[in-house]
């Protein structure tokens, strides 16, 4: 292939939003002006999620039949300089991103006020999505660190659009906490750095080897601290239910779909590459954090009323199962925890965008205030349906396939307790999904039937906000159907990416090879001093000659 | 040197977490600052001291072989500390601005009376 291609293709699903993205922010002034401008706005960001999904299905589709591929920043030779790496699970990754993204982005043309999108709401959704590509794709530790903060800086704008009063309390726990993360997590790089002498996270992986355990399991409870607190692993996820429910529904559904998966992303990488030398220590704390947080994550959810609220504690419980994969350390293991990334992120987000029709439609989002849904809306109810009990687990819905495969992972490994947990944990989730069922959809109330035929705007709406809002579930709800009824391909994606996983090697392997550590001007150097030299010798020759 | 710096990076870090558990929340951004402050001494700190010597590397010193000639600057941290410090100073801003107007709303930053429970939104 083409090497130039290749570099523009692994660059471009960062680029392409970042630019766009910078683009919309300079025009902001003119766009504010008008509403035609503010509509050319929402179209180039729509746009540009196409453009977006496009060059990460084409990242993919190299990667699968190519293998890893990676840029040098500069045409640094590679332990130096930044690198950009496509791997299989990053490329996955960014693939998942530009579509969720796009999903939510149409979503949001009717979800979020038009005052919210005169602030210029594209261009950091589009930084917000830049940041997400980025992160996916870097291959070196500091770079992770910016582009993670180029992201909650996104994010913590994104959180506080609109200045309501739940956004400020949200955003001020979610804001500090993340502060705090961000400070644990450059703390950690400056150790690591100090211990490697160097960042990029191939590099890291083989001098890692060299240094002694008792070092590596501290920096490694650094790192998972640090990454904790982003992915919402017990105990570190008080910060969660407070911020995630507060924006607009689109808001929260990117959120939810992609902003704690960032941090189960890091983990995944740091627990298969760096930390694999002391599994006993640190693998065990990752399992029974895992556990721990699956319990009080669903067990926190059934007591909920805000429907939003519901969805956010399952959120957290979900990152359990995917830890708990990762925690296995198994070749199966693994296979679940990207199976679950797959198949989660989608369910996750649609559920937030359900949550927001179902709000739009019966009124409120609390339960108690709900009701007689399936009766005037049977065809959301079936959207509903679909996803929450793919979050329940039931066959042959996604979520089931995935829990599967951590259950048997987990009998695998001999666990019985955890396996235990696991399925409590499948029980609850499908109750708290079959509570909401039945008081929003099934249960018959004249309340809820007054709220909203006060409100007819809200009842109908236009029929270009009825499409805008419907596509977008509609699409992700297909998706699941698709993961449910086929899970055959993604279960082999699944099983690709976790032999990449537990066999750093292959990655290293390529970062060091031939092509990336000659520097491209080897060959001048050489030509130089080689001409220097003759130089040289001619003038020794024309001095003896003398 | 070294020990002198560790241990201006552990009084950081103390009166940083020292203040980031008081209850003022404009406490806890000063405590943010001060950590901030530490941990951007600890990279520079771990990154090899030298003293009176250009980050050059001499062209005949270096070799692939793996010869380590340690008398030259490592600039890297100093890279890393200045990105740092920028990504930081754009935290505080925000975070900054976003006290305030939690201030204007709540009238108080204390975090104790910020849990109290919100009324419930008028949604959509």
């Amino acid at each position: 292939m083409n090497p130039l291609l290749t570099k523009w293709l692994v660059l471009l699903p960062i680029l392409i939003p970042f630019v766009s993205g910078s683009f919309l922010l300079l025009f902001r002034r003119q766009v504010t002006e008008n509403s035609q401008n503010l509509q050319r706005q929402r179209n180039i960001g729509i746009f540009t999620g196409v453009l977006q999904l496009i060059a990460a299905l084409l990242l993919f589709q190299q990667v699968l039949t190519h293998g890893i591929l990676n840029v040098q920043s500069g045409n640094w030779p590679v332990p130096f300089g930044i690198s950009f790496v496509a791997d299989g699970l990053g490329s996955l990754m960014v693939l998942i991103v530009a579509a969720m993204a796009l999903a939510v982005n149409v979503f949001g043309l009717s979800d979020i006020t038009e005052s919210r999108q005169n602030f210029s709401f594209q261009a950091i959704y589009l930084f917000l999505i830049a940041a997400l590509s980025g992160a996916f794709l870097t291959g070196d530790l500091f770079n992770l660190y910016v582009w993670f903060e180029i992201l909650l800086i996104s994010s913590f704008v994104l959180l506080s659009l609109g200045n309501e009063r739940m956004q400020l309390r949200g955003a001020v726990n979610y804001v500090l906490i993340n502060l705090v993360a961000s400070s644990l997590f450059l703390a950690a790089t400056g150790l690591l750095y100090g211990h490697t002498g160097t960042l990029n996270m191939a590099d890291i992986a083989v001098r890692l080897s060299e240094v002694p355990t008792g070092i590596t399991n501290v920096l490694a409870i650094l790192f998972l601290v640090a990454f904790g607190m982003k992915a919402a692993l017990f105990p570190l996820f008080f910060w969660l239910p407070p911020a995630y429910p507060a924006p607009p529904v689109a808001i929260s559904a990117i959120f939810a779909g992609l902003l704690t998966k960032v941090g189960v992303y890091a983990l995944i990488r740091v627990f298969t590459m760096f930390f694999v030398y002391d599994i006993e220590f640190t693998h065990t704390i990752l399992l029974w954090l895992s556990g721990l947080t699956i319990i009080v994550g669903v067990l926190s959810a059934i007591v909920q009323d805000d429907i939003r609220k519901i969805i956010s504690f399952h959120l957290i419980a979900q990152v359990g199962y995917m830890i708990a994969g990762l925690a296995f350390y198994t070749d199966l293991g693994l296979r679940a925890t990207i199976f679950y990334f797959i198949e989660d992120i989608v369910v996750m987000t649609n559920l937030f965008l359900l949550a927001g029709l179902i709000a739009r439609y019966g009124g409120s989002f609390k339960l108690s205030q709900l009701g007689n849904l399936y009766r005037d809306r049977p065809y959301l109810a079936i959207l509903f349906a679909l996803s929450a009990f793919s979050l329940g687990g039931i066959p042959p819905l996604s979520g089931f396939w995935a829990k599967l495969m951590i259950i048997q992972a987990s009998f695998d490994k001999g666990q019985l307790l955890f396996t235990l947990i696991l399925l409590f944990g499948a029980f609850v989730t499908l109750f708290s999904m079959a509570r909401i069922w039945r008081e929003a959809f099934l249960k018959k109330t004249d309340e809820a039937y007054e709220h909203y035929a006060q409100q007819p705007e809200l009842f109908d709406g236009t029929a270009s906000s009825r499409r805008n809002l419907y596509t977008p579930v509609i699409a992700l709800t297909a998706l699941t159907l698709v993961i449910s009824f086929f899970p055959q391909p993604f279960y082999r994606f699944s099983a690709n990416v976790s032999a990449e996983l537990l066999e750093p090697s292959r990655y290293i392997n390529h970062m060091f090879s031939e092509a990336n550590t000659k520097s491209p001007f080897a060959d001048k150097y050489a030509e130089d001093t080689k001409s220097d030299k003759t130089k040289e010798s001619n003038e020794t020759k024309e001095g003896d000659s003398e | 040197m070294e020990s002198l710096l560790s241990i201006a990076v552990g009084v950081l870090f103390a009166s940083g977490i020292y203040m980031m558990l008081r209850r003022n929340l404009i406490k806890f951004i000063f405590g943010f600052i001060l950590m901030g402050n530490g941990i951007n001494l600890l990279i520079f700190t771990v990154g090899r001291l030298t003293k009176g010597n250009p980050p050059l590397v001499p062209e005949d010193a270096y070799t692939m072989e793996g010869a380590v000639i340690t008398n030259f600057a490592n600039p890297l941290p100093q890279a890393l500390i200045l990105t740092a410090i920028v990504i930081g100073f754009g935290f505080v801003a925000f975070s900054l601005v976003l006290l305030y107007r939690t201030y204007t709303v709540e009238n108080t930053l204390d975090t104790d009376k910020l849990q109290e429970d919100v009324l419930p939104e008028v949604i959509v």
